[in-house]
């Protein structure tokens, strides 16, 4: 009964979310002015730098965590290709950055996350080389510092070690696409109103369409958590996943 | 396992259910939805770098984005296997 559970998750996964149309969710190529493309290449380098200074770290101190490493990158992999209709009529992405940050901290998948926007920016047209570093910016290095700090936030709050990673996924999924608005707000600022009207006007497309597939996210994080928790117990306590209260 | 089974449900029920109350809409990307509100703010801006490559049918679009999700995914069943099998041994 077990194995027929997991089987017949995985076929719906695969069946339901089939990709079907081509449309980025990340700045597209050429849309911002180059200023701000330069800029937040220059921010989000250091991150990348760090990111893989801490995959070593991690590989040298727990190499028996690899694996777990390549589940993380897999399942940002799958979310950030399945494009789910959403309330608000359009169609968006999740990022799947958060289960990997809970894991393993935001600096590890500020690099997976660069690795996934990579791929579609030169296979898929999806994204762009020259907003690379706003898009890895918002997706691999913010939204994953927000999911790590909300993570550890509501651990410390005494909340259920399940409800911290869905309130980390789903958030740092929505800050994602929130840095995506103030990211291009801050490049076509209105002229009436400036900043806050161009925010208001992106927001309204990206963040109000993220709500339902953030809400997702966080579920699909929890179930792939379950499954770790079930099977891959010491994997978890060497990366300190569990707060002190939990790690009996 | 039958309360990730539940979850499993929600997750597929939340993104069904767009398409009942929103029956006429289109279902596009929200970044062609971006690219004409730059339009509004900025009728002038132009994109000033292209991809450098770009599939060139819609099919071949979603072959690579099918390819993605089942490395992915493929990748995952793996792990689960293998995790499952390791553990039945132990």
């Amino acid at each position: 009964m077990k194995f027929s559970g997991w089987k017949l998750s995985y076929f719906l996964l695969a069946f339901l979310f089939v990709p079907d149309r081509a449309f980025a969710m990340h700045i597209m190529e050429g849309y911002l002015p180059i200023e701000w493309a330069i800029f937040w290449w220059v921010l989000s380098i250091p991150f990348i730098i760090l990111g893989l200074r801490s995959i070593r770290k991690t590989i040298d101190e727990n190499p028996e965590t690899k694996m777990i490493l390549g589940l993380s990158g897999a399942f940002a992999f799958v979310l950030s290709a399945l494009k789910i209709p959403s309330v608000t009529g359009s169609c968006s992405h999740p990022t799947g950055v958060g289960l990997g940050t809970v894991l393993f901290g935001p600096l590890v998948m500020s690099v997976i996350g660069t690795i996934v926007l990579l791929f579609q920016s030169l296979l898929l047209a999806h994204g762009g080389l020259t907003t690379l570093g706003a898009n890895a910016f918002s997706m691999a290095i913010a939204g994953p510092i927000i999911a790590y700090y909300v993570f550890h936030g509501s651990q410390k709050m005494g909340l259920s070690f399940s409800i911290a990673v869905f309130l980390a996924a789903m958030l740092g999924d929505l800050g994602t696409y929130i840095v995506t608005s103030v990211q291009l707000a801050l490049a076509f600022p209105s002229e009436v109103g400036g900043f806050m009207a161009s925010f208001t006007k992106f927001a309204s497309i990206f963040a109000f369409t993220q709500i339902p597939l953030a809400v997702s996210e966080g579920i699909l994080t929890v179930i792939v958590m379950n499954f770790l928790k079930k099977y891959n117990v010491s994997e978890l306590k060497a990366l300190r996943v569990f707060s002190a209260k939990e790690a009996h | 396992m039958k309360k990730n089974l539940l979850l499993l449900a929600i997750v597929v029920l939340l993104a069904i259910i767009p398409l009942f109350i929103q029956k006429g809409a289109d279902f596009e990307g929200a970044d062609g939805e971006a690219e004409a509100a730059i339009g509004e703010i900025d009728a002038n801006y132009e994109p000033w770098f292209e991809s450098l490559w770009e599939p060139p049918s819609g099919e071949i679009e979603s072959l690579l984005f099918a390819l993605q999700a089942a490395i992915g995914a493929g990748f995952i069943g793996y792990f689960i296997g293998l995790m499952r099998g390791k553990h039945k041994e132990g």
